[in-house]
């Protein structure tokens, strides 16, 4: 077991500084290594400078991110409300940022690339704590359907609010590139937020692992062996709440990776959060930085919407645990 | 109980006259109500006259048989899953139309203006039914397990719908502007561009299919009970359940495929239906379709005339007033 761990571990990280190489790498203009070397160490305003140091890199570095955090907020969603099929996108929690920035782009609050980026931020933490706080509080009493049908009615509303918005507006097609997701807009001030406020979070997140392993077991479990399930589930609802807002309003809505990375590591490593949480934080980086490869090149100079990729693998993945669930 | 249906089935029908009327009345050309009576009696001007049997009627009508066709639907739905939540917009028998049109549209088509052949304006609903049937054969295959399990359709449905709207947005975002706004139309659920032949090819079919439920409802009302005991009564569940879905399917097919995808009405209407009367199927699917046509009809002459001369999707509406009851529900409902 602990071997396997291991080489998980290892081929895991292994695998993800090969995506993070080529992230930078490929492109419109392929960089070679040594440029790249060239523009870390040796800054000079050439061309291929500027692109990997304001361009790639953060590009990159936010693809690393958003895709790591979304994996473990899934993890934790699932683990906490004893539900396989939990996910942020699935929640309803990237569609509320999605009304904040269609209000923000038609009336001009707030404009620009960083208006959106704060109003995205406001709307993922209101909705998202709306959206927790209810579900999280009656959730795992309730069957997987019901939770399910109450996100996705939350994400229609929603989204209703925000094409209501857009269309008066007359900006309905650029909202379809917001909820359609990707890393477009990832600057170093994305990198920043998301590491500073995503990060501390993560890391109190993944030391809440063990306490959530008891909860995953059922609440009666966990009071048997001293720990109160509501306030395990209230810690793990107020870590949510800032991951997400933080992923959804650097990169839109990107669905599905929530779900299946934490379910292909279970399959591999077994249930113990402790190892489940930082695994699928790694996996979820790879899976999301080679996506938004395949999202830049498949179709350029077009880019084609992330979410795409992810939920190609995502809705087999879906309808396979459905399929295995008992009704 | 039977003067309580009465009285309940003659404040329905009054509802219904009344938003009907409003619907009559209220748009860019105002009308009185007088002027309406006399218009339909024969007495119009020419203005009059076109603006009632052209646009608003047909328009009307239309989200009258829409809405009876979702009512119904969402309460078979509801009925043989057991699930007061299962609605035929969000398990993807909407998304499925919705997509068919998308494809079409984006495949470089131009015949989605009004003024067309009637060979055209049949072939896009045609297309939209096409689509939600595929999507229905394939959620019902991929639920199905030794059986067909309530349950396993509805979250087969959810995943589907969710896999479905990824595929759409992608197609969305290479469109020009006028297909957009267009595909959003269908893909919200919108009563625009309504006319006669729209109704003509739609009614026959919907209304059959409806008074086909209604002979079969006392099967639903045995379903609902359980597979044991629907077994039990000799009901054969696995050919009945089939039988529902297929016709509550089709119901929603046909009503996507000129309407577009309206979420919610086939929760709403039959939800209060049941609340105001409970009772069996055989009395509640016409209340469901009735509260059903009086929602929907009210909810388009809003989106028509709140910021007019923008017109937004009715399904929207539709479902800013639907989602907060239905989290109400959710809260309530153990």
């Amino acid at each position: 077991m602990k071997v396997k761990l291991k080489i998980i571990t290892v081929a895991g990280v292994l695998l993800l500084f090969v995506g993070m190489f080529a992230s930078i790498h490929i492109g419109a203009k392929n960089i070679s290594a040594e440029e790249i070397y060239h523009a870390f160490f040796q800054y000079e305003d050439t061309l291929n400078d500027q692109l990997v140091r304001n361009i790639r890199l953060p590009r990159m570095l936010c693809g690393v991110l958003t895709g790591g955090m979304l994996a473990l907020t899934g993890t934790m969603m699932q683990g906490v409300l004893r539900n396989p099929i939990a996910e942020p996108s699935i929640m309803g929690v990237t569609q509320g940022a999605t009304l904040a920035v269609a209000i923000s782009s038609v009336t001009f609050i707030v404009g620009g690339t960083y208006g959106n980026f704060l109003m995205s931020l406001l709307g993922a933490f209101i909705s998202g704590g709306l959206i927790l706080a209810f579900t999280m509080c009656r959730a795992s009493n309730q069957s997987v359907s019901r939770i399910l049908l109450a996100g996705t009615a939350m994400s229609t509303f929603f989204l209703s609010l925000a094409s209501v918005v857009a269309l008066l507006g007359n900006r309905s097609q650029e909202l379809a590139f917001w909820v359609a997701g990707g890393l477009r807009q990832a600057g170093w001030i994305q990198v920043g937020i998301l590491s500073g406020v995503g990060g501390i979070f993560s890391i109190a997140a993944i030391f809440l692992s063990k306490k959530i392993n008891l909860i995953s077991l059922g609440d009666e479990v966990a009071i048997g062996l001293g720990v109160s399930p509501k306030k395990v589930k209230i810690h793990t609802i107020l870590y949510l709440i800032p991951i997400c807002a933080v992923c959804v309003a650097t990169a839109g809505n990107i669905g599905f990776i929530g779900l299946f990375v934490p379910h292909i590591i279970r399959k591999w490593i077994g249930n113990d959060y402790r190892n489940l949480m930082p695994l699928s934080f790694l996996y979820g980086s790879v899976i999301l930085v080679f996506a938004d490869i395949a999202a830049r090149t498949i179709s350029a100079p077009y880019e084609l919407p992330v979410g795409l990729f992810t939920a190609c693998i995502g809705v087999p993945v879906f309808l396979l645990l459905v399929r295995k669930e008992k009704s | 109980m039977k003067h309580k249906n009465k009285v309940f089935t003659f404040i329905c029908i009054i509802f219904l006259l009344i938003t009907v009327l409003l619907a009559l009345m209220i748009g860019s050309y105002q009308m009185t109500p007088n002027e309406v009576l006399q218009t339909f009696l024969g007495n119009g001007s020419k203005l009059q006259n076109f603006t009632i049997f052209q646009i608003r009627l047909p328009r009307t009508v239309l989200a009258i048989i829409v809405a009876t066709a979702l009512g119904i639907s969402g309460s078979v739905l509801q009925g043989i899953t057991r699930n007061p939540l299962a609605e035929p917009g969000m398990i993807g028998i909407n998304a499925g139309a919705a997509l068919g049109v998308v494809l079409w549209i984006s495949s470089g088509t131009s015949a989605y203006y009004s003024a067309l052949p009637i060979s055209t304006v049949i072939f896009l609903p045609l297309i939209a039914m096409v689509g939600s049937l595929v999507s229905v054969t394939f959620i019902y295959f991929f639920a199905y397990k030794k059986g067909i399990s309530p349950v396993r359709f509805i979250l087969t449905g959810v995943g589907v719908n969710a896999g479905i709207s990824a595929i759409i947005s992608f197609y969305q975002l290479n469109m020009s502007k006028g297909d957009y706004n267009q595909v959003l139309t269908w893909t919200n659920g919108s009563l625009w561009g309504s006319n006669w032949n729209y109704i003509l090819l739609t009614a026959p079919i919907i209304f059959g299919l409806a008074i086909l439920i209604l002979i079969r409802s006392r099967v639903l009302d045995v379903l609902s009970l359980g597979d044991e005991l629907a077994t039990g009564l000799g009901v054969q569940v696995q050919k009945e359940i089939l039988f529902f879905l297929i016709t509550a399917s089709f119901l929603a097919a046909i009503a996507t495929s000129v309407a577009g995808n309206i979420a919610f009405i086939g929760l709403l209407g039959p939800k209060l239906a049941e609340k105001v009367l409970g009772g069996n199927y055989r009395t509640r699917l016409p209340f469901a379709a009735g509260i059903s046509a009086i929602i929907l009809v009210l909810a388009d002459t809003v989106s028509r005339n709140l910021f007019a001369p923008i017109e937004i999707p009715v399904g929207i509406i539709v479902s800013i007033l639907g989602v907060p009851y239905f989290i109400y529900l959710m809260i309530k409902e153990k």
